[in-house]
């Protein structure tokens, strides 16, 4: 049963590498569609990842070994990130890995490198880049914890599967915490994830870019592979705005059955906080980056809001 | 923790409400427009009239839907009103009144309302039903309130802080005794009314005699010096 368990984590990890691209192209035919324009097919990023694969990768005179392995460990931080999530079953032996504040250490670990890729070819939008990636992330990373922490003393434990499991336990029930922890949790995701009221992430024609401001000098492979984790990461946060606040329908055994209903379900709630984000992409213009500290400040207000609430409203016995 | 899964959901809506009013003060400390101070203004009204209404349905009070319909009437819309009106007329509704480091203005309204937690306390063990846990966040709007009104410099935004603390005070009275006597409650409601209208008048009043609505230029004694 063990060699089924792990043999079926890591299948897991492969779907959820594998969709993550699905998941960016759904977001944008629901833009285009709401801009009047014609959508590229669901499939443009799978061939736009496969043109890159298949180019020869360039290299500035400047770059160091580090600029060169930096794809490689920014996907594999991600790559071990998605391992972590729990996608449509529970338990998985991957899941005990690592619980959600070691998701965020993941994170880290890619921006990190990211942000040294950015500085190390020496080019001036690389560095503003790498800049500016640090600012948002020094701020979102307190309000994704304090996230952790409200989820956590709901749940009575910081281990993703776990908390899950706690909330399917809960049942219906109308919390102030999770409320809170919900709002921050999708404002921190929008910041960490570069999507549009602090990045927007259809254009490198913009000064105020950050994200492509970074990986503005890799080519081939590479930028493939940075492409690939930056979309792996929106599909790690959208996936967990689902399974963590709307667990229901995920599998708790590993028969046919459940994981079949529990990965259309998954597909269901993707497609639906996916239009949800690209709706209001569409509503709200970016923000200059200097509001970016007051988005997070939000954040990390309603994150705290959401912990002492807990405190305050829910733990009395 | 399984205690607050067994309430009913009308219990969890006010829980849930109350804690969206103190996320509605958070957001008052840290509104920097005129506009939006005002208008976030109205919407702590509103949400504190549906927690005073679902609160006299929970409990079997007919006289707080009186309550809950005045707070709507007067400080989700009337004051608001008022408000904006004034702020129009003085030209200083699209004014900015910024704040000054709004992060230590976020950790000390966080203390601020650990504080009141634990002050609280002792108060809920003495009140009945589900309104029990909301006392300490009806004090901490008061302290938000309060602390509102200290850090702000211009004028009108005050004025909100004090409505704010005035909000927290309505919502202790609801959660901590269900409401007040009827004859008190008008009395109150009137008198904020009235208040509004004669700070308009004293609004009109600063701006004459120092030509701002900054109550920091107050603290010089212009006649001497200048």
């Amino acid at each position: 049963m063990k060699v089924v368990e792990w043999l079926f984590a890591l299948l897991q990890m492969a779907v959820f590498v594998a969709a993550a691209p699905l998941f960016s192209a759904w977001i944008k035919r629901v833009k285009c569609w709401l801009q009047n324009r014609r959508s590229p097919p669901l499939n443009q990023p799978y061939k736009d990842l496969r043109r890159l694969f298949s180019k020869q990768v360039l290299l500035a005179h400047t770059a160091s070994a580090l600029f060169r392995t930096a794809p490689y460990l920014v996907f594999g931080a991600t790559v071990i990130a998605a391992a972590v999530v729990p996608l449509i079953a529970l338990e998985l032996p991957t899941a005990r890995i690592a619980d959600a504040i070691v998701l965020v250490g993941l994170f880290g670990l890619g921006r990190f490198f990211l942000a040294l890729a950015g500085l190390d070819v020496g080019t001036s939008f690389g560095g503003m880049g790498a800049s500016r990636e640090m600012t948002v992330g020094a701020l979102a990373e307190p309000a994704m914890l304090m996230v952790i922490f409200a989820l956590a003393m709901v749940a009575g434990s910081t281990n993703l599967s776990t908390v899950i499991q706690s909330m399917l336990a809960q049942g219906l029930a109308l919390r102030p915490s999770l409320l809170f922890a919900l709002l921050a949790l999708l404002l921190v995701g929008i910041a960490e994830t570069g999507r549009v009221p602090v990045d927007n992430p259809a254009t490198h024609l913009e000064l105020t870019m950050i994200h492509e401001a970074m990986i503005l000098e890799y080519t081939g492979r590479q930028l493939a592979l940075m492409e690939w984790a930056a979309q792996l990461k929106l599909m790690i946060y959208g996936v967990l705005v689902c399974n963590l606040f709307f667990p229901w329908g995920i599998a708790q055994t590993l028969d046919v059955a459940s994981l079949l209903i529990a990965g259309v379900l998954l597909c269901i709630k993707l497609i639906i906080l996916g239009a949800v984000l690209a709706v209001a992409e569409s509503l709200i213009a970016k923000m200059r980056f200097f509001k970016a500290p007051v988005f997070l400040a939000v954040a990390f207000t309603l994150a705290l809001v959401g912990m002492l609430s807990f405190v305050m409203l829910e733990s009395a016995s | 923790m399984t205690r607050y899964l067994e309430l009913q959901l009308v219990e969890q809506a006010i829980i849930t409400l109350a804690a969206m009013i103190l996320v509605t003060s958070f957001a008052l400390l840290g509104q920097s427009r005129v506009v939006a101070t005002i208008r976030t203004f109205a919407w702590q009204g509103w949400l504190l009239a549906l927690t005073t209404a679902l609160v006299a349905w929970d409990i079997g009070h007919p006289h707080l839907y009186v309550s809950a319909l005045l707070t709507a009437i007067l400080k989700g819309a009337l004051i608001p009103w008022l408000l904006t009106r004034q702020a129009r007329q003085l030209g200083i509704l699209r004014d900015v009144d910024s704040i000054v480091r709004p992060g230590i203005t976020l950790l000390i309204a966080s203390a601020l309302v650990v504080f009141c937690y634990s002050v609280a306390l002792p108060i809920g063990q003495l009140v009945e039903g589900v309104t029990r846990d909301v006392v300490a966040i009806s004090l901490a709007n008061v302290m938000l309130g309060m602390f509102m009104l200290v850090i702000r410099r211009k004028a009108v935004t005050q004025v909100v802080g004090f409505m704010a603390l005035e909000n927290g005070i309505f919502f202790a009275a609801v959660a901590a005794t269900q409401g007040m006597p009827m004859v008190v409650e008008l009395g109150v409601a009137f008198d904020v009314l009235v208040a509004v209208v004669l700070f308009g008048v004293i609004f009109f009043h600063i701006r004459e005699s120092i030509e701002s609505l900054d109550v920091d230029a107050l603290n010089r004694l212009s006649e001497g010096e200048k």
